[in-house]
């Protein structure tokens, strides 16, 4: 009960926090959207090279993102900019993977109709093959979504701003409410993310379906 | 400084860090796998409860570290103890749903004939169903441990150590090899131990289950 009054009392705060972490995150899931899905796409046309840039994804996922953060630095600084370039280094890979395997995964029999009617290689990626990979790729931006909401705590470290300012000062401080008053809407917001694009997902699986039969 | 002569001057402490972070990524693996694959092992046979069980330990695989280390401070303090229990809360996701997955996705023929060898639920479970799931609950413990690797980096924080410390500490202090000092050893220990479990994984599948 104390704690809500002392949430109330400090709204524009967390409010002002928490808007700050979900713009960091966007800009950055955007980014990782607008980087990836072409990369995703251009790697399914040559498959040699696909092997090489999933694997290399594989192993940069396994990198902890604290030291991604912390080797952007060096090269960086701090700020916005370089915050945002480490969660798109960690949204880009669970993306590239899922364009990939969505779209190495269409039957082929389904291809081979686009051809049949005549299509070419850019209304058979278009009319048939994006379609029908949405919604795994859609589950690659669900988790790079997250991910980017997690490491945009971390990024308040190096200047960016968000929900993890409260939680770092909160931490130092010892200060329980002012702890609790990052940690709780930092859980939501992800949470909140996670449940909401889960939904677009299941829509878009439903979708993709019926649209084949 | 040179980021060389730096590791070297520091090849101690990094030495203590990094045993520190293997240290506490071994107890919280361990611990995990025994939880994780009992109730994974819990729910093939209370099916009706398996979603509502790996939904509840997805929806805290989402929250973010330090927003879970945040909410554990208030009630267990600081230190190791709350690091454990986040990366233990974690592990949970990938440990009971990969057993649950490779128990359930065994191949009905194989179950036919270890009951038509007369086999107990208990000598079916330990002579069957483990070992051919087996292949995917090491998947689920490769899982567990890369990401325990990178939470406990976070968890030094909250004081429990590990190689993490030295990341905060040089990014406090502006200390670019500092910073380096910690994210270059963590990221190889972190690739490292994916690797040992990719080779575990192939050293443990079943010979008759290898392709």
């Amino acid at each position: 009960m104390e704690f809500l009054l002392y949430c109330y009392e400090r709204r524009a705060v967390i409010l002002l926090a928490g808007l700050r972490h979900v713009e960091v995150s966007l800009i950055a899931v955007l980014l990782s959207v607008l980087i990836a899905v072409p990369l995703g796409i251009l790697i399914t046309r040559y498959r040699r090279m696909a092997h090489v840039v999933v694997n290399s994804a594989n192993i940069g996922q396994t990198v902890p993102s604290l030291a991604i953060l912390g080797m952007v630095i060096p090269v960086l600084g701090i700020g916005l900019k370089p915050a945002v370039f480490a969660l798109v280094l960690r949204g880009v890979l669970p993306i590239i993977n899922n364009t990939y395997s969505g779209i190495v995964n269409v039957d082929r029999s389904v291809i081979e109709a686009g051809r049949g009617m005549g299509m070419k290689g850019r209304e058979i990626l278009t009319m048939v093959e994006l379609p029908l990979a949405f919604p795994v790729i859609m589950a690659g931006i669900r988790t790079a979504t997250v991910l980017s909401i997690s490491v945009a705590t971390l990024a308040a470290l190096i200047g960016a701003g968000g929900l993890g300012d409260l939680i770092f000062q909160g931490i130092v401080m010892a200060d329980r409410d002012l702890l609790l008053s990052g940690s709780i809407p930092t859980a939501l917001l992800a949470i909140g993310a996670d449940l909401l694009l889960g939904g677009v997902e299941r829509r878009l699986r439903k979708g993709a379906v019926q649209e084949a039969f | 400084m040179s980021i060389l002569a730096y590791f070297v001057k520091s090849a101690n402490l990094i030495l203590k860090l990094t045993l520190e972070h293997i240290t506490i990524t071994v107890i919280a693996v361990s611990v995990s796998t025994v939880i994780g694959v009992a109730i994974g092992i819990l729910i093939t046979r209370y099916r009706r409860a398996a979603m509502s069980v790996i939904g509840v330990s997805g929806i805290i695989y989402t929250i973010p570290s330090l927003a879970l280390f945040g909410m554990l401070i208030p009630f267990i303090g600081i230190g190791i103890k709350p690091a454990l229990i986040a990366l233990i809360l974690y592990s949970q996701l990938a440990l009971i749903r990969n057993t649950y997955v490779g128990i359930t996705t065994i191949d009905p023929s194989i179950r036919e004939a270890g009951r038509g060898m007369g086999m107990s639920p208990w000598q079916f479970l330990r002579m069957v169903e483990l070992p051919v799931a087996l292949p995917v609950i090491m998947a689920g413990i490769r899982t567990a441990a890369v990401m325990n690797i990178g939470t406990a980096t976070i968890a030094a924080y909250i004081g429990a150590g590990g190689l993490g410390w030295l990341i905060f500490r040089g990014i406090a202090s502006v200390h670019t090899e500092q910073i380096l000092a910690g994210a270059l050893p963590v990221t190889m220990l972190a690739i490292g131990v994916d690797y040992f479990f990719v080779l575990l994984e192939r050293a443990l599948t079943p010979s008759g289950l290898r392709r």
